[in-house]
């Protein structure tokens, strides 16, 4: 495959960890707290979008459709249920807490839908497109990652700052005892971040799938970590992070595939995270972090 | 029948014990003000009637209503405002993002209104609006404060040390701001440190020491206090 195409391929998968990216920044930035549990939101987005199309027989709009309303509503239910009561807890408790609902997501499904890979059959039917003499080949899927990953990071922009929700989103990730005295509701506003951030993993789930068709408990698992890792080194908290630290991953990860070792590129990815990450701390768009004594 | 009530008032950190047993009353139209020395709950009881904090006993009444137990963010709609301490502006948004926070639970045409009236008192914010808050001087912020809480138009507006840290010429003209805003008529209960101008233009004041307070009387008489000139007022 040409370099051309390899540039696609690596934009594409970077919009897929910029999409899953956001969700743990948002959620980090008005919780403060690490959401382990949002890749296998991912997955069961996949899941719910597989069943949709393959067992029920629906358009794959209305497979992506149920997935969003599905995983939205895990979301909250996970926030309510596991992370509300511990609101004033340590963010050591949080953080296992979030492992365990991790674990619990993936054993559930294992329960519904066995360990089996399941082939997802790719949401966009079409043929990929050829420029070049086949040296720069674009896949039908990657166009439309790309394309969502932009329409996104549009309407995500525009909701935090345009709209009253979103104007009062930014205000409790900066002090929720404030916004309170503003007349905020934190807990409506927490419970609203949850619901966007699963509900555009449902989404990433079905970009996913749709380009990488093997389906199984453990398949949010890997992109989640390395989507976190990518709103880490774009800077956790920062919507343009998470586009940046996306697009650098997947592109770094597709070079290192394409031009140094298959078996080795996530260690190389996370090399040159690790690298970036000692020379901004912050990571590329974070603002520095001031301790408070 | 007083406008806030605050009765036999405790309010615990975990095992500390902030405030003992506090009472006051702040009447309409009335400028009160807690005064006292650093760490002797003036801020906790201001957060407790704001609803941030939960009272371990005592009760608080609005109106004429017990508003122990309604949460902070329900305060705003039942008219009132908490100005408070450090003056916590949202940085990251502008100048006209922080009022429009301010006038959250309004409707628009009325936050629209309520802006035009901030921005005549404070002409500053008004050439700073799209600046983000965090670029602004203390002064400015300070202000920037004072102006979101009113964009809700409280009936009861909480100030908790408007003047701490500002430059003496800053101190004084946020003080002309209270003056005005007693003007407009409305009911305000101050904390401050700089207890002179405090009691200068209070009409009644409270002294709290360690969680209690231990005197009360009109501004211009507790200015002429020997104890509370030895303890707040240098001499
Ligand atoms: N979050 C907290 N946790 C534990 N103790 C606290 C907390 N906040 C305040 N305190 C304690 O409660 C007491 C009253 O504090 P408060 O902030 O109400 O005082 P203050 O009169 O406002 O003082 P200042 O003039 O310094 O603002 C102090 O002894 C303080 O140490
Ligand atoms: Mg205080």
């Amino acid at each position: 495959m040409g370099f051309l195409s390899n540039v696609v391929n690596g934009i594409s998968l970077g919009s897929v960890y910029a999409i899953i990216a956001l969700g743990y920044t948002m959620v980090y930035g008005i919780a403060k707290m690490l959401n382990f549990a949002h890749g296998d939101v991912i997955m069961v987005g996949g899941y719910l979008s597989f069943i949709s199309m393959v067992y029920l027989g629906l358009h794959p709009v209305f497979a992506v459709l149920i997935a969003i309303c599905g995983c939205t509503v895990l979301g909250i239910l996970i926030e309510r249920l596991a992370y509300k009561p511990l609101r004033e807890a340590s963010s050591l408790d949080v953080l296992i807490t979030a492992i365990g609902v991790s674990y619990l997501l993936q054993n559930l499904a294992l329960l519904i839908w066995k360990s089996d890979p399941k082939v997802y059959p790719s949401v966009i039917q079409a043929e990929p497109l050829r420029f070049f003499e086949g040296q720069l080949i674009i896949s039908p899927v990657s166009l439309v990652t790309v394309l969502v990953n932009i329409l996104i990071m549009v309407g995500l922009t525009l909701f935090t700052t345009r709209t009253r929700m979103g104007k009062a989103m930014r205000a409790c990730s900066e002090d929720k005892g404030a916004a309170q005295l503003m007349g905020i509701d934190v807990d409506k506003t927490i419970s609203l971040t949850f619901a966007i951030g699963s509900g555009l993993a449902a989404i990433a789930g079905v970009l996913l799938c749709s380009a990488y068709p093997t389906l199984m408990p453990t398949t949010g698992s890997m992109p989640g970590i390395k989507a976190f890792t990518a709103a880490v080194v774009g800077g956790i908290g920062s919507i343009p992070g998470a586009l940046l630290g996306g697009l650098l991953l997947g592109v770094a990860e597709i070079f290192a595939k394409a031009y140094i070792s298959t078996q080795f590129s996530d260690a190389i990815v996370f090399a040159v995270l690790i690298i970036v990450l000692l020379v901004r701390p912050s990571g590329l768009l974070g603002k520095p972090v001031n301790v408070k004594v | 029948m007083a406008m806030l009530a605050v009765s036999d008032l405790h309010v615990h950190y975990g095992s500390i014990h902030a405030v003992k047993g506090v009472s006051f009353e702040v009447d309409e139209g009335e400028i009160v003000t807690l005064i006292g020395a650093n760490g002797a709950g003036k801020s906790t009881t201001l957060n407790t009637v704001a609803g941030l904090l939960k009272p371990s006993s005592g009760s608080v009444e609005f109106e004429g209503e017990g508003i122990v137990g309604v949460p902070a963010h329900k305060m705003v709609s039942r008219g009132i405002a908490l100005c408070p301490e450090g003056r916590r502006v949202f940085t990251e948004m502008t100048v006209r993002e922080n009022l429009e926070m301010g006038a959250f639970s309004r409707f628009d045409d009325e936050a629209r209104e309520s802006r035009r009236r901030i921005y005549e008192h404070f002409p500053r914010l008004k050439e700073r609006k799209l600046q983000s808050a965090g670029t602004l001087s203390g002064g400015e912020q300070q202000m920037l404060a004072m102006g979101r809480a009113l964009m809700s138009r409280p009936r009861l507006l909480m100030l908790d040390e408007p003047s701490m840290g500002l430059a003496p010429i800053l101190v004084q003209e946020i003080f002309d701001i209270i003056k005005v805003l007693r003007e407009t008529g409305a009911t305000i209960l101050l904390v401050e440190q700089n207890a002179r101008m405090a009691l200068s233009i209070a009409d009644r004041a409270y002294v709290l020491e360690t969680g209690r307070i231990v005197k009360e009387g009109s501004g211009a008489d507790l200015l002429k206090d020997d104890d509370v000139r030895k303890a707040y007022l240098g001499g």
